[in-house]
């Protein structure tokens, strides 16, 4: 299928062909294709698509790409691997099939990575997400010897138990596409897959931002602002999450776990920065994490309420 | 006699979990099937990263027949009961049962027989109980089941016959998962289903669809291959039977590939090369055997065998290790550019705990200690307190950070490349040492003193904020400490007084620490205590007598570990003689009588004996031989000559004989009180004068 594709949008030689065909393989597979989440998040885990969907019995297919923020893992563009804003193509399968190695296999087929030639492995690596209070086992798959996606099975989230369980594959897509297009510097990614000048690399579109955001997160984000900003989004998930439980009949229901959860995101969010700025202590690190997970778990169990949380 | 094959075929089981889940499966079924009566002649488990499988022979094909002896009510019970028995145990009447008698009386009793049942329906219920309760560290769930594997488990095979007969099929399910005679080969080379019918033919289908089944013959080929392949490059492979282990559970076809890294990354010191390469990449390293370094090739272990020959393999491998090393390099140079001097202001802000304050603190109190204890141990204390100073640095560098494994190394490194001596290098790696009880003691003097200083450091203070190990708990790691303080002070005979370094040690702490409010004497008091009990633990497993530790503990101000030691050895070497056993009997004839005399009389007999009350030649003997002895063994320990001791000590024996054989203790009555009074305080003598050498109650045997 990669052959009927034009050059430039082959996954080999351009950032978003991979993109692209990633999301046309699994909008084949029966998901739906979602766009990123509107706001700033860790992994492609915190987008509601996948941290409250996991949650109740109804089944939920869907893949998105999802722009990551890690301010803590910024190096002023200056590292070949490691950026503080990367994307991740996020799939959700609930239940996970019982062939759901096999579609995760035909994936990389689709992309150009043929199991003939290569040597996929998949190496235990179990996840645990301490703020939102879920985790999983699975594995890190290895395309000779990179780590190309992560797979997991989850257990638990918003430390409630997931029945029945999702199967989760996150694709760290700067990588993946170093390896599909033998790259060994991030920046050098060919992104819109032509060449000449109309070549567009990663770094064309994103170098500066790389820059300009390390200086933001480690020496001048405003730690008094965003101090202040957590214990306000904390103080409105909690707000939001009380005036939306109501009673129907004999069932309890909620009716805001949606905005609730944004506050939540938006807490982790400010923690991560907090963090990156190096402020909060080691034994303060554990509370905020700790105060996360309980607005998560208060969005878990608003969100099971809710319709989408299997409450009709 | 009939066989069974069974295999759980599941998603991949993660490597370091394989080799105990194939024991437990051996053992949960062999010991489920002899409960239920079912002997075998051999029972053998394999695990693969996608298998667990086993191969039971010998089995026999029914249960044999059980007979079950059910008590019921006593005879002369009232008929309900008797009838309600009957109906239980499914009896017409109560002639069918047989009367029995035992202490309480004669009692109904029940005889059923139960015939055996087919070994395969037994099979058909064991196996999915074991299935459900299996003792995975971490199990899970997947998709709607309920049931839990370690991954998701996908068919299972397991037949049931012998050898020269199509086996059936041991019919369960667990839940929608039925038992079948279907199994796969490899994911990528050999998909297709296969049917199996024996072990034998499961082993060679497995090969045929490239499985190798057994972990051992993984694991050889795989050593082989790397040799071999090693050895056509003129270079050795670098055992690592950590890694061999991990990487046979990871591949079910093993191929073995060569790669190559730019030699330029040799720079980086071996250790970092290793472990980027071990832990990131899970492949082995080779070096030179001429110079005994490190070469830029590595071992990758591929489980497929690739259409082009595994070119695509290794250029990949190629490139992920290319990265690794190039930011394995970065961090070593950025490291570089800082002193480790200069990194330990950050420590003010990291806290070691809670209670503890921060590790700028520790380190300043380690540093004080390590000058102190240097000072009694003959070490350079300078350079020990600037170890001791720079010993911790390396853990806010980059390397470090990455990989914790390297703490000390790179600290050996980093101290090095400032230009400081090679000793206080050396401590920096060394003062870690030993890890467990398999490493090695460092003897440096420099790197023993910080070692010291860094151990009692952390025993005195969660001593003192009261974070004591507990039955299993110890999450601190203070019995290691504790057992890490031992071996550096024996292994290098030093003559430490254990209190006077941990007075400083409290001391230091005490003065650093407002907050701790602890009884100082009381920390002291009971780590001695602690290091005596682990002391015990150690010299036991050595094999010396738990008793004789003992028998020197117990004597006042041991905190000398050396001398202690010694002290137990020449204790044991003089009780294995006969003068030894003499003597002991001796002692204990001895304290025997004082000790019932005492009782009788409801007082203590102490106290120097009156000479002028010696009537016999044998009490004066003795008196005199006791003194002597005392003396002799009173100075040859205090020249720690104890087997010197403890032949003074054997000295006694023959006066001791002669005061038994000849003197009565208990003068008959009518005679005067004195002389028996006497008497005893001079028997308590023997038992005073042996307390220079130990103290012989705690001996047993």
């Amino acid at each position: 299928m990669i052959e009927d594709v034009p050059a430039h949008m082959r996954p080999q030689r351009s950032f978003q062909g991979l993109i692209l065909a990633l999301q046309s393989y699994w909008a084949d597979c029966g998901c739906v294709i979602l766009q990123p989440y509107d706001m700033e998040v860790g992994a492609g885990t915190f987008h509601p698509a996948t941290t409250l969907r996991a949650l109740g019995p109804k089944p939920w297919k869907a893949a998105y790409v999802q722009p990551s923020r890690r301010p803590k893992d910024g190096r002023y563009g200056e590292n070949p691997n490691r950026l503080q804003h990367y994307y991740q193509f996020q799939v959700i399968l609930k239940p996970s099939p019982d062939e759901i190695q096999e579609l995760y296999l035909r994936s990389l087929y689709a992309i150009g990575i043929n199991p003939k030639l290569h040597d996929i492995r998949f190496v235990e690596d179990d996840w645990e997400s301490p703020t939102l209070g879920a985790w999983g086992l699975g594995w890190e798959c290895w395309c000779d010897g990179m780590e190309v996606s992560q797979f997991t099975y989850f257990q638990q989230v918003a430390g409630f138990e997931c029945a029945p369980v999702s199967g989760e594959l996150t694709y760290g897509l700067e990588r993946l596409a170093m390896y599909v297009q033998g790259v060994d510097r991030v920046f050098d990614l060919n992104f819109n897959g032509r060449e000449g000048e109309q070549r567009v690399t990663y770094g064309d579109v994103f170098l500066q931002a790389e820059q300009e955001y390390s200086r933001h997160n480690f020496e001048y984000a405003d730690t008094g602002m965003l101090f202040e900003q957590f214990k306000m989004a904390e103080d409105a998930c909690r707000k939001y999450i009380d005036a939306g439980w109501v009673t129907v009949g004999n069932t309890r229901r909620h009716l805001m776990a949606l905005p609730a959860y944004d506050q939540c995101i938006k807490a982790s969010h400010v923690f991560n920065l907090l963090d990156a700025r190096g402020v909060i202590s080691v034994t303060e690190r554990q509370s905020y994490i700790l105060r996360v997970r309980e607005l998560a778990k208060a969005c878990g169990a608003a969100w099971l309420a809710t319709p989408g949380g299997g409450e009709e | 006699m009939p066989d069974l094959l069974l295999e759980l075929f599941s998603e991949e089981i993660p490597a370091r979990m394989q080799a105990r889940a194939a024991d437990d499966l051996r053992r949960l079924i062999t010991q489920r099937l002899l409960d239920a009566g079912l002997v075998y002649e051999d029972a053998k488990a394999f695990v693969t990263p996608r298998r667990l499988a086993l191969a039971m022979s010998g089995i026999p094909a029914k249960q044999p027949d059980m007979k079950e002896e059910k008590k019921g009510p006593r005879v002369g019970a009232p008929e309900s009961a008797i009838a309600g028995f009957l109906r239980s145990c499914g009896l017409a009447s109560v002639s069918e049962a047989v009367v029995q008698h035992d202490r309480k009386g004669d009692f109904y009793v029940a005889t059923t027989k139960k015939p055996g049942r087919a070994a395969i329906e037994v099979i058909a219920e064991i196996v999915p109980d074991v299935v459900r309760g299996f003792p995975w560290p971490k199990s899970m769930r997947w998709g709607e089941r309920s049931v839990g594997w370690i991954r998701p488990l996908h068919s299972i095979v397991a037949t049931f016959g012998p050898e020269t007969e199509e086996p059936e099929i041991v019919p369960f399910s667990i839940d929608g998962i039925t038992a079948g005679d279907e199994t796969r080969g490899h994911r990528f080379l050999s998909p297709q289903p296969f049917r199996v019918r024996h072990f034998d033919d499961y082993v060679a289908g497995l090969d045929k669809a490239k499985v190798v089944l057994d972990r051992e013959r993984r694991k050889q080929i795989i050593v082989a291959d790397a040799k071999n392949l090693a050895f056509a490059q003129g270079f050795e492979l670098v055992e690592d039977a950590g890694l061999l282990d991990e990487v046979a559970g990871l591949v079910e076809w093993p191929i073995v590939l060569l790669g190559a890294f730019d030699a330029a990354f040799l720079a980086i010191p071996p250790e970092v090369i290793r472990a980027t390469i071990r832990h990131n990449q899970k492949c082995f390293v080779l070096r030179d055997p001429q110079i005994a370094t490190l070469v830029n090739k590595f071992i990758v272990v591929a489980n497929t065998e690739s259409e082009d020959g595994g070119s695509q393999i290794i250029a990949g491998n190629e490139r992920v290790i290319r990265a690794r090393l190039s930011d394995a390099k970065f961090f070593y140079d950025t490291d570089l550019k800082t002193r480790l001097e200069d990194r330990l202001p950050k420590f003010a802000k990291i806290v070691f705990h809670e209670k503890l304050g921060t590790q700028a603190e520790r380190i300043a109190r380690v540093e004080a200690l390590a000058g102190h204890i240097a000072g009694s141990i003959d070490a350079d204390v300078q350079k020990s307190e600037r170890a001791a100073r720079l010993c911790k640095a390396d853990l806010l560098s980059e390397m470090v950070g990455e990989f914790p494994e390297l703490q000390g190394v790179m600290g050996k490194y980093y101290v090095l490349a400032q230009g400081e001596d090679a000793a206080v290098a050396n401590a920096c790696e060394d003062h870690y040492k030993p890890k467990g009880p398999e490493d090695l003691v460092p003897a440096d003097r420099i790197s023993v003193a910080v070692a010291l200083a860094d151990r009692l450091d952390t025993l005195v203070g969660f001593w003192a904020i009261d974070e004591k190990p507990t039955g299993s708990k110890d999450p601190y790691a203070l019995r290691r400490a504790a057992l890490g303080t031992i071996r550096l002070i024996l292994s290098n005979a030093l003559r430490l007084s254990l209190t006077g370094a941990l007075r400083e040690a409290c001391g230091l702490q005490a003065r650093g620490n407002s907050n701790i409010s602890a009884n100082w004497e009381l920390v002291v008091c009971e780590l001695l205590s602690f290091f005596a009990e682990r002391l015990k633990i150690q010299l036991r497993e050595q094999g010396a007598r738990h008793d004789l530790v003992d028998a020197v503990f117990a004597l006042p101000g041991q905190d000398d570990l050396v001398l202690v030691v010694r002290r137990v050895e020449a204790l044991g070497r003089f009780l294995d003689t006969e003068d030894g056993q003499n003597l002991l009997a001796g002692y204990r004839r001895a304290t025997n009588i004082i000790r019932i005399e005492e009782k009788k009389d409801g007082r203590e007999y102490v106290g120097n004996p009156d000479s002028i009350l010696y009537r016999q030649d044998e009490e004066r003997i003795l008196s005199t031989a006791i003194a002597s002895v005392k003396t002799e063994a009173a100075s040859a320990v205090s020249r720690e000559n104890f087997a010197e001791a403890m032949r003074a000590m054997a000295r006694l024996r023959p006066s001791v004989d002669a005061f038994f054989d000849n003197v009565t203790v208990n003068v008959a009555d009518g005679d005067r009180q004195e002389l028996r009074e006497n008497r005893l305080r001079l028997l308590n003598e023997i038992r005073e004068a042996t307390r220079e050498v130990a103290d012989f109650s705690r001996v047993e045997g």
